[in-house]
């Protein structure tokens, strides 16, 4: 046990020796493709919600393709398939980023955590009470104005809790991304694995910093609460 | 050909990721109204394990249980196999897999469980109890029917996020439909198409599983008014 710390306790960490790995990794596909889903998730939650079928409806469908199937399979598509075909190859551009498991993954992540991010805040947008919205309308806001302002605000404050829980679901999603030779938590640990044949302390290892991620996330997002939702708490004397 | 030849081995896989996915949900809600009722027990003793099972289950990511318990569960077997002399076991991975998901999901089934006992009226109960029922015709007859109706939503839930989980258990070696789909495409050079039919089969078990539970989620809440708004 103490040998496999003392012998890759920098890997786990940060670094293997080569290139960023273990908790720096993870952290980074989970910030990058959060961040990613998050911002193409704001417009789209909005055209969700939209009455006219033409803009719904193709929303709907991106988020049902995506909420229904594995995210290993989307990931496995956007890996080894695309860049199977022959137009990917032949174009540089494309070929460059495809070739890289890490973009491949990243881009994997983000769209697969943006269509479960949109429905949450479509929700949320749904969860409004109509007479916030009727008062922005009331006031002679424009739509740029009334969403800007009252919508998006509003949607991003009431869907804290569960986004809170997406990301951490989002986390746990982050493992499969060793099957595209990036090399995360899990990675490192299916490393030490192999060398040190000590499955237990190598997976547990990984588990408890997995854990320890989660926690850190779970209090953070409870101050954001704290600080975003008072508004919505019963008030004492 | 249809799929050059390779549909049988993708349906072969398709059925193997559906037998264990419902054995695994069957064990799972077993696991889960065990847990729930371990954790609404008197006994501190008993709520504390299923508070730890609970809390450590959800916050590791389900690969890496996964690859835990299979890795360590074969060397433990090994050692014990080895301290009496016998030959190595090799564990099954499909029974493996069950096992794991099991384990895993039924800390899921035990927080849905538990909210759902909770919202059952504790009139309810105390009626049962004032009927003279014994706590299992009490169970059987008043808490589970209808707690059966506030924990649908959340096994829905649950069941569509073990399918999608059980795309992982082809890393621990079974042959589900990722790894057919991943075989023919590697055969036939064509990765892309196999990929997506591996997706559009999850596809068609989460379309016909949301049919059905939206059948069930009807079924289960006759007699319950709504407000018309």
């Amino acid at each position: 046990m103490s040998d496999i710390i003392q012998n890759y306790w920098q890997a786990w960490l940060w670094n293997d020796g080569y290139h960023v790995s273990g908790v720096a990794m993870t952290l980074w596909l989970l910030i990058a493709s959060v961040a990613c889903g998050f911002c193409l998730s704001i417009p789209l939650a909005v055209a969700r919600v939209s009455s006219r079928r033409w803009i719904s409806g193709p929303v709907w469908f991106y988020t049902y393709v995506f909420r229904g199937t594995p995210l290993y399979i989307q990931l496995l598509i956007f890996y080894s398939g695309v860049y199977s075909l022959h137009v990917v190859r032949s174009v540089d551009l494309l070929e460059h980023f495809f070739r890289e498991g890490l973009n491949c993954t990243i881009l994997a992540f983000a769209l697969n955590t943006c269509a479960y991010t949109t429905e949450i805040f479509a929700g949320a947008i749904r969860a409004i009470p109509y007479g916030e919205i009727e008062a922005a309308r009331a006031l002679g806001m424009s739509p740029w104005v009334k969403y800007t302002r009252i919508i998006i605000p509003a949607m991003l404050r009431r869907a804290l809790p569960y986004y809170s829980n997406e990301v951490i679901l989002m986390l746990h999603a982050t493992t499969v991304a060793f099957t595209a030779t990036v090399p995360d938590i899990l990675k490192v640990a299916r490393d030490v694995n192999a060398a040190t044949y000590a499955s237990f302390e190598a997976f547990g290892i990984a588990a408890v910093l997995y854990a320890c991620i989660a926690f850190a996330l779970v209090g953070l997002f409870r101050l954001c609460e704290n600080r975003w939702l008072a508004f919505l708490r019963p008030m004492g004397h | 050909m249809f799929l050059s030849g390779f549909g049988p081995l993708i349906l072969a896989g398709t059925w193997v990721t559906l037998k264990l996915s419902l054995l695994s949900l069957i064990l799972s809600m077993l696991i889960g109204l065990a847990g729930a009722s371990s954790k609404l027990a008197k006994a501190s003793l008993l709520r504390g394990w299923a508070t730890a099972y609970t809390t450590l289950i959800r916050s590791v990511p389900d690969l890496v249980l996964m690859l835990l318990l299979f890795y360590s569960l074969q060397l433990g077997l090994n050692q014990c196999t080895e301290a009496l002399g016998m030959e190595q076991i090799d564990i099954d991975p499909f029974l493996a897999g069950v096992v794991t998901l099991a384990f895993i999901y039924g800390a899921y089934f035990t927080e849905t469980f538990r909210g759902a006992f909770l919202s059952v009226p504790a009139g309810q109960i105390e009626a049962a109890i004032a009927y003279g029922m014994t706590p299992w015709q009490s169970f059987r007859r008043v808490l589970f029917p209808q707690m059966m109706r506030f924990a649908l939503p959340g096994i829905a839930n649950n069941w569509q996020v073990l399918i999608k989980a059980t795309a992982l258990v082809s890393i621990i070696g079974l042959a589900d439909i990722v790894k057919a789909t991943q075989d023919a495409g590697k055969a036939t050079m064509q990765m892309f198409l196999f990929a997506v039919v591996g997706a559009l089969m999850y596809l068609l078990i989460t379309t016909v599983s949301n049919l059905l539970l939206i059948w069930l989620e009807n079924h289960y809440s006759a007699g319950v008014r709504k407000a018309v708004l």
